[in-house]
């Protein structure tokens, strides 16, 4: 019962003789709960102020003025083009953080699948608890300490905690464990390989999928982090998009006048943050698919 | 030799992990006040958290929530991987997509935009309860606010439930269908009887991820709290509550106590949820 093959949606394992209507029924009632907010906001990017407050087409459909490019436009320029910056920012602490933790946890998941040493076993009960730990309840503290450093408000104070992520670790240990079989890296031993090249080049070619997934839960933790750049940065230049977003909506509900434009910014610039997630998602399915099922075997 | 594969994993664990905690429990035990300066208060900053109606109604808050929330979502993400891992027509693959989509969308813009969903001068709720001349609930408002970030996080992570449990289903050797389906178990008892048991290890993780996601509740309430009209309160999740202490208020100390408690009681609650689940797998066996 091993859960490591790539499952590509099953096809032909269990054939239907005919379609089961209630099923489908049901199916799509679901994928239409789950799409409405998202045609919404598709909706919403295309309308001037205006026609989002007092638009004629009603919410879930397009007002009779189409605004999208001027909306785009506007975007990014709106206050010398801080969204850009944002978006620019975000890329960079979600890849920074992303791979960074992808190879702190393809290192450590080999160490402990494939190495014995000393206390080996009481540092992964160690890391197995610390999955339990809730990690808002480390920021404030954190804060403090990097304070005393002077790093807060620094590209650093985000980039170095999204490097943690001990469930990574948890879960490429169970696929190294299941993926690499002990004779083959034996016999790269005996023909004279050293420890390095070994895990380079026997191992890390076997992990591609569990790879591609934890890369990718990381970037999508680090890219969608809102706590942690909250209380790290005070200075706006260095935002993350959801923490850029979130000011906005603050400066556009605390200013009623002004802050009217400013909510159909914020559609279009919650469309235009969330679009390189799903096509990363939509691109590398076949990968993560079969990935994210390695914390639920045994 | 294996240590050197661990060692720069176990530094960024050492200084962001152990550290903080460590930390926090340091400035835990400690009080600032504006005239006495810094001192050393012991368990001052517990007993009075364990006292202070703000961080109560907050913990009993998240605790209501997962109550609620934690069936609600096990029982969608179930559903619809159960139905999926049986069909496999265009329509349900395309289906399994959108419902796991909103998990690669921040929860800082998908609680923006359900908190448009909801209102009720231009969200679509209005346009559709005229027609039956009712007026719509606004379901930010203090007695509704609940309702409403439940339905935001059910959303938001019920297709990343869905995947994990559609995961391991898709990984049970269909043999076993044959031979429940030749013993005369009909479609509905392979399901319940055979599918759900044989996953329970993928459903205790997910009740993990749950657990440990809902009791740390912030992004999506500190997003919507400019448009709730104040019914979501600076002291309407623990998190919040702490943040608010050490970033409005700058009590650091007390915030740390409060952050020291939150990750403490989690971490035992997830503990012995797991220890009494053992069999099942996951994270102890």
């Amino acid at each position: 019962m091993s859960t490591l093959t790539e499952t590509d949606g099953g096809l032909g394992r269990r054939p239907e003789k005919h379609a089961n209507v209630g099923a489908h029924l049901f199916l799509l009632a679901l994928a239409l709960y789950f799409l409405v907010p998202m045609w919404w906001l598709v909706v919403a990017s295309t309308k001037d102020a205006h026609g989002l407050f007092s638009g004629t087409g009603g919410a879930l459909w397009f007002d009779k003025t189409f605004n999208l490019f001027a909306n785009l436009k506007e975007l990014f320029t709106y206050n010398g083009g801080e969204y850009a910056r944002w978006l620019g920012n975000s890329a960079l602490y979600a890849l920074t953080g992303g791979v960074g933790a992808t190879v702190l946890s393809v290192t450590a998941g080999y160490g402990f699948a494939k190495h014995r040493f000393k206390g080996r076993d009481l540092s992964f009960a160690l890391l197995l608890g610390s999955v339990m730990v809730p990690l808002t309840a480390l920021v404030i503290p954190t804060f403090v300490l990097l304070s005393n450093l002077g790093l807060t408000d620094t590209i650093w104070a985000v980039i170095l905690p999204s490097l943690l992520s001990p469930f990574g670790v948890y879960l490429m240990r169970v696929y190294v464990s299941a993926a690499v079989p002990d004779e083959l890296l034996d016999a790269a031993r005996i023909d004279g390989a050293g420890e390095l090249r070994i895990f380079l080049q026997v191992a890390v070619p076997l992990l591609r999928p569990a790879i591609v997934t934890v890369l990718l839960l990381s970037i999508v933790a680090t890219w969608n982090n809102y706590f942690l750049p909250l209380a790290m940065l005070s200075t706006s230049s260095r935002y993350p998009i959801t923490v850029g977003i979130g000011l906005w909506t603050q400066q556009a509900s605390s200013n009623n006048s002004g802050g009217q434009s400013l909510w159909s910014l914020i559609m279009v610039g919650s469309l235009v943050s969330i679009i390189p997630l799903i096509v990363a998602f939509l691109s590398l399915q076949k990968y993560w698919q079969g990935g994210l099922s390695l914390g639920a075997i045994d | 030799m294996g240590w050197l594969f661990i060692a720069p994993f176990g530094v960024v664990f050492l200084a962001f992990l152990v550290a903080p905690l460590v930390y926090a429990f340091y400035l835990s035990l400690f009080s600032k006040g504006l005239a006495t300066g810094t001192t050393f208060s012991g368990i001052g900053n517990y007993v009075k958290a364990f006292t202070d109606p703000s961080f109560l109604s907050g913990v009993w808050f998240v605790v209501r929530f997962s109550v609620v929330l934690i069936p609600v979502q096990m029982a969608v993400s179930l559903a619809a991987a159960l139905v999926l891992d049986s069909l496999t027509t265009r329509l349900a693959r395309f289906a399994r997509l959108m419902i796991f989509l909103p998990y690669a969308i921040p929860a800082v813009i998908g609680a923006l935009m359900w908190g448009f969903l909801y209102s009720p001068t231009f969200g679509p709720l209005q346009g559709i309860f005229s027609l039956f001349n009712a007026q719509a609930p606004f379901l930010l408002s203090q007695d509704n606010v609940f309702y409403g970030l439940l339905n935001v996080v059910t959303w938001q992570w019920a297709g990343y439930y869905m995947i994990i449990i559609y995961a391991a289903l898709q990984g049970i050797d269909p043999t076993i269908y044959e031979a429940a389906r030749i013993d005369g178990a009909n479609p509905r008892q392979v399901a319940l009887r055979i599918k759900v048991p044989m996953v329970s290890s993928a459903l205790v993780l997910i009740l993990v991820f749950a657990l440990i996601g809902t009791l740390q509740f912030f992004s999506e309430p500190q997003v919507l709290i400019p448009i709730s009209n104040g019914s979501i309160t600076p002291t309407f999740t623990p998190n919040i509550y702490a943040f608010n202490l050490a970033f409005s208020y700058a009590q650091f100390n007390y915030a740390s106590a409060i952050s020291f408690t939150l990750g403490i009681v989690i971490f035992i609650a997830v503990y012995i949820f797991l220890f009494f689940n053992r069999k099942r797998g996951g994270l102890l066996s």
